[in-house]
C-alpha cells in the first residue's frame, strides 16, 4: 500500500502493508535505525516516537493508522527546543550506559516536558514507567528530566 | 613491543568511530549504495603505512589524528572512555581529538591479558589492561619525544609533552605529534619505559565525559541490530520450544502467501522465515504450522531440576579451600545451618539477540555486537564450513551484554540461515525467542554450617552446588572438580574466620543451557554468605554492622567501606514499623564494597525500595563518574532479579516470554541511590558487575530486619512477607 508520512518534517512515501507496525517501516524500509525494537508488545518503550506530538509505541502501531500524520523520531527530536534540552541534560548528567533504550527514554521525556514543563516525581513516574532501562539508569533519568525542566524555555 | 604491527588480519571493514569537535564521536563513513538505506561504516583496509603505529592500540597520522583501537567492547560500562583515558594519559594525547575504533578479531593483538582470548567480561577490562595500556601509551610517547629530540639535537630528557605536542622549553620549540608521526615510526621503542607518577595524572581520576554517549542521544549510534546493507533481507526464527527437541515437519503453505516472505529455512532444531523486512518475516513465522519432535525433555519441570540439585548438594564436593581445622571449628560453639537457592535467570539485553551475515561459497562476513570477537569468528567458520581467515567480523556497540554475548550461538544460527540466502540477511530474535532460548544463569544451592563463639565465627563450612560454566566455556577454569568462578567471593570471603572450608559440587541442570550472567559466581556466593551473616549476627545478639566489623580488623579496605556505608546510610537511626535496613559487604572483582538498602514491606508483603547507599573502594577510579554510574545501574539490575527474576520450566520449555511475565524494575520503583567513591592509590579493581552482586543480599537483610522473615531463596516470595504469615 502506498503510504505517505511526514517524518521529522519531511514527507516520506513508501510501500508497506497497512498492518505493518511503524517501527519496522522506520527501521527496515526507511533505514532510520535510531528507533529501537525491544519487545514488540508495547511493554518496554524502546520504540517510542511522537505522532502529532504524542508519545506512541511504534512496535504496535499499524502504519495504516498514521497516514498523513506527523511523526517525530529520535533522529529529529533535537530540532525541537524541548528535545534539544532533553538531549543536553542527558549528556550533562551522563545518563546513558548501553544506550539502547535511550532513544525511547528521550522521546518519552521530551513528550512529558512538552505537555508538563515542570513535572514532579509522580508526573515523571507516570510518563516514564513504560520505558524499561536494563542498565538501570533511572536515577539519572529522573535527575536529567528535572534539569531539562529547569532550563529556561527557549 | 613490535613497531607498526598491522592491526588488521585482512579485515576489510570495521566500524570506524571518529571523534569530532570537543570529543564528539561520529560514525566516519556513510556510503550510500543505491536506494537502500545503508548505515554501515565502510572502511578501507587498515593501513598503517604513513602513520605512527607503535603497537596494536595507537595510530597517529601526519594530520595529528590519534586513533585508539579498543580491545574491549562497549556495552554500556563506559570502557571505551576509560581505556582511551588511560592510553591518552600516558601518551599525553589531546583527549578531545582522539578517534576510536572497534578492534577486529585477533587474540594475539587484542586478547584480554587475564583470559588470553579476546573477551570482555568478569569486570576485568581495566584490571587486565591497566599496565599494558599505560606501557603502550608511554612507549609511544617516548618514541615521539626521541624523534623530536633527534630533530632538535637535544637531550630527550629535556623535552616535555602535553596535548599531543612535544616541547623543548629551553629553546622554545614545539612539534605536534602529527608532525612527528613519520619520524617516530623509525625510532626504536625504549625498553622499560617509565610510567607516570599517579600524582601527575591529568585525565585519570577525572569524571570526563563519555565518548560514546553523544551519538546515543540522537539515533546515530550503530548497534549490531542496526546493521543495514545493500539488498539485505530480514529473518526471524523459532527454535523448538522444548530444550533438545527437533523440527519434525513444517507446513509453510500459508507463510509463503504472505507478501514480502521470501524463503523458509528449516534447520535441525529451528525454522526461520526470510522476508523483505522483519514484519514479513514475523508474520510468515506465525503462519507456519510446525510439528516438533519434542524429544526426551518434553516432561521436564523446574521441580525435577530442584530435586536433582538438592540431592547433589547433599554430597561432598571438591575442596576449593580449606584453612585451619574445619572439624574442630564446627565442634566449637553454637552451630547454625542454612541453605540458600537462586533461580534460573534470562539476560534480556534491551537489544534483542541478533546477527547479520553474508555467506557466500568462499567467504562469510558478520555484523554483530559481541563480547567474544574471535570466538564468533571461529564458530562462524565452523558453521559456514570455511577456514577462519575467510570470516570477517565487524563488531558494534552492544545494547547490553550481561554475559549473553559471551556466547556465539546466535551467530551460528544466523550463519546456518545465511547459507541458504543469496545476499546479506539480518536475523533478529523476537523478545519471546530471546527469553525462551537464552543461555541461563544457573540455578544454585548453597549450604552453610557455621559456629559462633564470643560473637565471632569459629568454623565455616560452605558448599556451592550448581553448573560449572567454566568447564564448557573456559576449561582451564575448571580443575579438580572446582569451578573458579563458582567459588569466587566464597574462597576470598572478607571475614577473618580461623577454620574455613569451601567446596564445589558440579551439578548440571538437565537440558537447560547455562552461561555467565552479570555478576557471575559472586552473585550467588555473596548472596548466600551475606544473608547467613545476618542470621549469625541475630544468633549472636549483635547488630549486623557491628558483627561484621568484628571480623574485618585484618582487611581495612572492607572496614573503611563498611564504616562509610553505615555512616552515610544513617545506620542505627530509628525507622518506622516494617521498614528495615540491610547491609552487605563483598570482595568481588577486586573492589571493596559495602552497601546498605532501606526497604519498606507493606501488609500484603509488597516491597518498596526506599534508599540505597553504597561505599566503594575500587583502587584508582579511572573515571569516578563511570564508577558511580555502574554501581547505580548494577544495583538496579541486581534488585530487579531479587524482586522479580525467575525463569521456570514446565513441559520442557521456558514459561516466561516477554517483559509482561519476565518483569523488570521500572523508574517508579527505583530507589534513591547514593554511591560514595573512596579515594585510593591502589591498582584499579573491577566495577561493571559489582552493583548487581551488592543489591540482593542487602535487600534481603533489610526485609529480615523489617519483618523478621529470613528469606533463603530468590526471587522474594511476597506471600511469606504478608502480615499474619510466617515462613
Amino acid at each position: 500500500m502506498a503510504t505517505t508520512l511526514t517524518i521529522n518534517g519531511e514527507p516520506k512515501s513508501f510501500d508497506a502493508p497497512a498492518d505493518m507496525p511503524l517501527l519496522w517501516v522506520l527501521r527496515d524500509i526507511l533505514g532510520m535505525t535510531g528507533t529501537k525494537f525491544g519487545c514488540g508488545i508495547a511493554q518496554c518503550g524502546a520504540c517510542t516516537v511522537h505522532v502529532d506530538g504524542k508519545p506512541v509505541r511504534s512496535c504496535m502501531l499499524p502504519v495504516g493508522l498514521v497516514q498523513n500524520r506527523a511523526v517525530t523520531t529520535i533522529e529529529g527530536v533535537g530540532a525541537t527546543p524541548v528535545g534539544a534540552k532533553v538531549q543536553k541534560a542527558w549528556l550533562d548528567l551522563e545518563v546513558i550506559q548501553c544506550g539502547y533504550c535511550q532513544s525511547g527514554q528521550i522521546m518519552s521525556a521530551a513528550a512529558l516536558l512538552a505537555a508538563t514543563p515542570n513535572p514532579d516525581d509522580s508526573d515523571i513516574d507516570a510518563a516514564m514507567a513504560g520505558n524499561i532501562c536494563r542498565c538501570g539508569t533511572y536515577v539519572r533519568i529522573r535527575a536529567a528530566i528535572k534539569k531539562a525542566a529547569s532550563q529556561r524555555q527557549s | 613491543m613490535a613497531i607498526a604491527q598491522k592491526i588488521s588480519d585482512g579485515v576489510s571493514r570495521r566500524a570506524l568511530l571518529t571523534g569530532g569537535l570537543a570529543g564528539g564521536f561520529l560514525i566516519a563513513f556513510h556510503l550510500p549504495v543505491g536506494a537502500a538505506p545503508v548505515n554501515e561504516p565502510v572502511q578501507p583496509p587498515d593501513d598503517t603505512a604513513g602513520k605512527f603505529a607503535p603497537n596494536a592500540l595507537i595510530r597517529i597520522d601526519p594530520a595529528g589524528t590519534t586513533t585508539l583501537v579498543m580491545p574491549q567492547v562497549e556495552m554500556g560500562q563506559g570502557v571505551y572512555t576509560s581505556i582511551s583515558m588511560i592510553l591518552a594519559e600516558e601518551l599525553d594525547a589531546d583527549f578531545a581529538q582522539v578517534v576510536l575504533e572497534h578492534a577486529p578479531p585477533s587474540d594475539k593483538l587484542y586478547g584480554n591479558p587475564m583470559f588470553g582470548i579476546q573477551a570482555t567480561g568478569n569486570s576485568n577490562s581495566i584490571r587486565a589492561w591497566w599496565p599494558h595500556l599505560r606501557t603502550a601509551g608511554a612507549t609511544a610517547r617516548a618514541m615521539l619525544v626521541q624523534a623530536a629530540a633527534k630533530q632538535w639535537q637535544v637531550d630527550p630528557a629535556s623535552c616535555t609533552t602535553a596535548n599531543s605536542e612535544v616541547t623543548h622549553k629551553e629553546s622554545g620549540r614545539t612539534l605536534s605529534y602529527g608532525a612527528l608521526a613519520l619520524a617516530a615510526s623509525s625510532e626504536v621503542p625504549p625498553k622499560d619505559v617509565p610510567l607516570k607518577d599517579p600524582k601527575d595524572f591529568v585525565l585519570i581520576g577525572k569524571p570526563l565525559k563519555r565518548l560514546d554517549t553523544p551519538d546515543k542521544t540522537n539515533g546515530k549510534a550503530v548497534y549490531g541490530i542496526d546493521a543495514m546493507l545493500p539488498n539485505m533481507k530480514f529473518a526471524t526464527l523459532k527454535t523448538c520450544p522444548v530444550f533438545g527437541g527437533k523440527v519434525a515437519k513444517v507446513d509453510d503453505a500459508a507463510a509463503r502467501k504472505i507478501p514480502g516472505v521470501q524463503k523458509v529455512v528449516v534447520s535441525d532444531d529451528f525454522v526461520a522465515v526470510v522476508g523483505d523486512h522483519m514484519w514479513a518475516a514475523k508474520k510468515g513465522l506465525d503462519a507456519l504450522v510446525i510439528d516438533w519432535d519434542e524429544g526426551p525433555n518434553a516432561g521436564l519441570t523446574s521441580s525435577d531440576i530442584w530435586q536433582d540439585l538438592r540431592a547433589a548438594s547433599a554430597k561432598d564436593g571438591a575442596v576449593a579451600k580449606s584453612v585451619g581445622d574445619i572439624d574442630k571449628g564446627l565442634a566449637t560453639g553454637d552451630l547454625l545451618e542454612a541453605a540458600y537457592e537462586l533461580p534460573f535467570l534470562a539476560h534480556a539485553t534491551m537489544e534483542p539477540i541478533n546477527a547479520t551475515v553474508h555467506v557466500t561459497a568462499d567467504a562469510c562476513e558478520i555484523w554483530t555486537g559481541t563480547q567474544v570477537m574471535t570466538r564468533v569468528q571461529s564458530e562462524a567458520a565452523k558453521a559456514a564450513g570455511l577456514p577462519v581467515d575467510k570470516v570477517i567480523v565487524n563488531n558494534h556497540l552492544l545494547g547490553g551484554g550481561f554475559g549473553r554475548k559471551l556466547e556465539a550461538d546466535m551467530v551460528v544460527k544466523a550463519v546456518l540461515i545465511g547459507k541458504q540466502v543469496d545476499g546479506p540477511v539480518k536475523v533478529v530474535w523476537t523478545r519471546e525467542e530471546d527469553i525462551q532460548h537464552d543461555v541461563y544463569r544457573p540455578v544454585y544451592r548453597d549450604t552453610i554450617a557455621a559456629t559462633l563463639s564470643d560473637g565471632k565465627i569459629v568454623g565455616w563450612k560452605y558448599r556451592v552446588s550448581g553448573s560449572s560454566i567454566m568447564a564448557r566455556w573456559f576449561p582451564a577454569g575448571f580443575q579438580k572438580g572446582v569451578d573458579i568462578d563458582g567459588v569466587d567471593s566464597a574462597i576470598d570471603i572478607p571475614y577473618d574466620i580461623p577454620n574455613l572450608h569451601v567446596e564445589f559440587v558440579r551439578a548440571e541442570p538437565k537440558a537447560v543451557p547455562t552461561g555467565f550472567w552479570r555478576g557471575v559466581g559472586p552473585n550467588n556466593n555473596v548472596f548466600a554468605i551475606e544473608c547467613f551473616m545476618d542470621e549469625l549476627a541475630k544468633k549472636a545478639g549483635k547488630d549486623p554492622v557491628d558483627f561484621r566489623r568484628g571480623m574485618l580488623a585484618k582487611t581495612p579496605r572492607f572496614l573503611a567501606a563498611l564504616n562509610l556505608a553505615a555512616e552515610k546510610s544513617g545506620w542505627g537511626e530509628k525507622l518506622p514499623a516494617r521498614v528495615g535496613r540491610g547491609v552487605s559487604v563483598q570482595p568481588s572483582f577486586a573492589s571493596f564494597i559495602a552497601t546498605v538498602v532501606e526497604a519498606e514491606i507493606d501488609e500484603q508483603g509488597e516491597v518498596k525500595l526506599r534508599r540505597v547507599t553504597c561505599a566503594v573502594d575500587t583502587g584508582i577510579a579511572v573515571n569516578p563518574d563511570t564508577v558511580m554510574a555502574q554501581l547505580e545501574g548494577g544495583l538496579i539490575f541486581g534488585l530487579t532479579a531479587a524482586l522479580y527474576g525467575e525463569v521456570t520450566i514446565d513441559k520442557g520449555r521456558v514459561q516466561q516470554s516477554n517483559f509482561n511475565d519476565y518483569r523488570m524494575l521500572r523508574i517508579d520503583q527505583a530507589p534513591r541511590i547514593e554511591v560514595h567513591v573512596i579515594k585510593s592509590g591502589e591498582a584499579p579493581g573491577g566495577i561493571g558487575e559489582t552493583g548487581v552482586t551488592a543489591g540482593p543480599p542487602a535487600l534481603r537483610n533489610a526485609i529480615y530486619a523489617a519483618t523478621g522473615v529470613a528469606l533463603r531463596r530468590l526471587p522474594i516470595d511476597r506471600t511469606l512477607l504478608a502480615v499474619g504469615r510466617k515462613s
